[in-house]
């Protein structure tokens, strides 16, 4: 392996039961019951919020699974990116409003 | 003197044998009737779709003879119980024999389908000029079924999978088409869309994907139409290419394979059809039609428009191949879009 991230590596996902297969099959079942169905939010819906937290969280295999994902439950590359600026003004909203704690901090320390 | 032995070795099957999945599900799939006859009266066509399972193009000039066209026509007339009659390519408008073909098809009482691009309408026929804006009156008269291919609400998917250009025109068609009355409630004119996923994905539900077109094309460009079909892509012939070339091929079939569904199995098209090639050799299916894997009846004899046999055709096996994944995944597909 040359690289720390292979994308064939995604398939290897269901080999995370090996040497804990009651909590891998718990997992999966959980995670099938969340992503794989219509419920409260359609299955788009779920497509588009994986997408965006694939982005905030910089995973390169659920960012490939989930573009797919949201193809094949219909969403348009105008939602995708929407999505994923969701998750970029998120990540900047949290940065930014802890600056609250550094002017709190500041006030503390200056006379 | 040393003798050299050949070993005949068969080839390994496939990873992706289909007749090895059904018989290890235990499923089987003769056919049940011929309800619709598919004729594909030629591969020309004013497009170029990169994912076209018939290499169809303004380059292409294979044609249904006039005597295939007749003998169409005469097995139609021969046989009550062939109550369909679905005319594809290529675009088939362009076919010499089009016009007269759906005439007598329809005075024959049959219904008519037509697998019609929208864009031909306004491009015209792409070797001699000929105008085509006739066709909307055209169809109308005749009272056919339109079923138009359109991969998406918006034109980035539908102009990256049909050619630059083409959902602008498309929308212009559809327009003309609604004036007519195609795709209004009531009109019993029935104007019905095919999706196709725009690269190596499956289809999304139905359904939904449906209702999103009819909100979408209502309220941006005021245009309606009745049912919405949605279609895997077969991995065969330009779509195949593409995924050789682009390294996804195998992807593409395992995942075809994992979404395996055996009650999409047991509505696959080829059970209630029959497709007659531009040379009248008789097919399975359009798909098949392209591998030129002909249809055999129970004895191996190929079948033919030329000598054609109901209860031949209906005591045929049908022949399947590593590409008739692509009918039974998710939710199955076919030329009616999916199959549960």
């Amino acid at each position: 392996m040359s690289n720390y991230y292979e994308s064939e590596d995604l398939k290897k996902f269901g080999d995370i039961g090996q040497h804990a297969k009651g909590l891998a099959d718990a997992f999966f079942k959980y995670y099938g019951d969340v992503t794989g169905t219509d419920g409260a939010l359609s299955k788009r819906e779920k497509a588009l919020i994986a997408l965006a937290v694939s982005h905030a969280q910089q995973c390169p295999y659920c960012i490939d699974a989930y573009t797919t994902q949201c193809l094949e439950t219909g969403a348009n590359p105008e939602q995708m990116m929407e999505a994923v600026h969701v998750a970029a003004v998120m990540q900047a909203g949290i940065t930014l409003v802890h600056s609250v704690q550094m002017q709190n901090h500041l006030k503390k320390l200056v006379l | 003197m040393r003798t050299v032995v050949q070993l005949k070795v068969a080839p390994p099957p496939s990873k992706y044998d289909f007749e090895g999945l059904l018989r290890a599900r235990r499923i089987d799939l003769p056919p049940i009737s011929i309800d619709t006859l598919q004729v594909n009266i030629t591969k020309l066509c004013n497009q170029v779709c990169r994912h076209c399972h018939v290499d169809a193009s303004p380059a292409r000039r294979e044609m249904l003879s006039p005597d295939g066209v007749a003998k169409c026509l005469e097995v139609l007339e021969r046989h009550p119980q062939i109550t369909k009659l679905d005319i594809t390519g290529g675009a088939p408008e362009l076919h010499p024999g089009f016009d007269a073909f759906v005439e007598r098809a329809v005075a024959l009482r049959k219904h008519v389908m037509v697998r019609h691009n929208l864009t031909v309408q306004l491009d015209g026929h792409p070797q001699t000029g000929e105008n085509k804006e006739y066709l909307p009156r055209f169809f109308a008269k005749n009272r056919v079924e339109v079923i138009s291919s359109l991969p998406y609400y918006q034109e980035y998917f539908t102009d990256a999978q049909r050619g630059s250009g083409v959902f602008k025109k498309s929308m212009e068609a559809m327009k003309r088409l609604n004036t007519l009355g195609y795709g209004v409630e009531g009109s019993g004119l029935a104007l019905n869309l095919v999706y196709n996923p725009v690269g190596p994905y499956l289809p999304a539900a139905q359904a939904g994907l449906e209702a999103d077109y009819k909100r979408e094309l209502k309220d941006k460009f005021g245009l309606v139409f009745n049912r919405l079909y949605t279609i895997t892509n077969m991995p065969i012939n330009r779509f195949k290419l593409h995924l050789d070339k682009s390294g996804q091929y195998e992807a593409y079939m395992e995942k075809l394979l994992a979404a395996f569904n055996p009650a999409a199995a047991e509505g696959v098209m080829c059970r209630s059809l029959i497709s007659v090639g531009h040379d009248g050799r008789v097919y399975d299916c359009d798909f098949n039609q392209m591998l030129e894997m002909d249809a055999v009846d129970a004895r191996g004899k190929a079948l033919s428009i030329f000598n054609f046999d109901f209860d031949r055709a209906l005591g045929r096996r049908i022949r399947f191949d590593d590409h008739c994944l692509g009918c039974t995944a998710g939710a199955g597909s076919s030329c009616g879009g999916a199959t549960i």
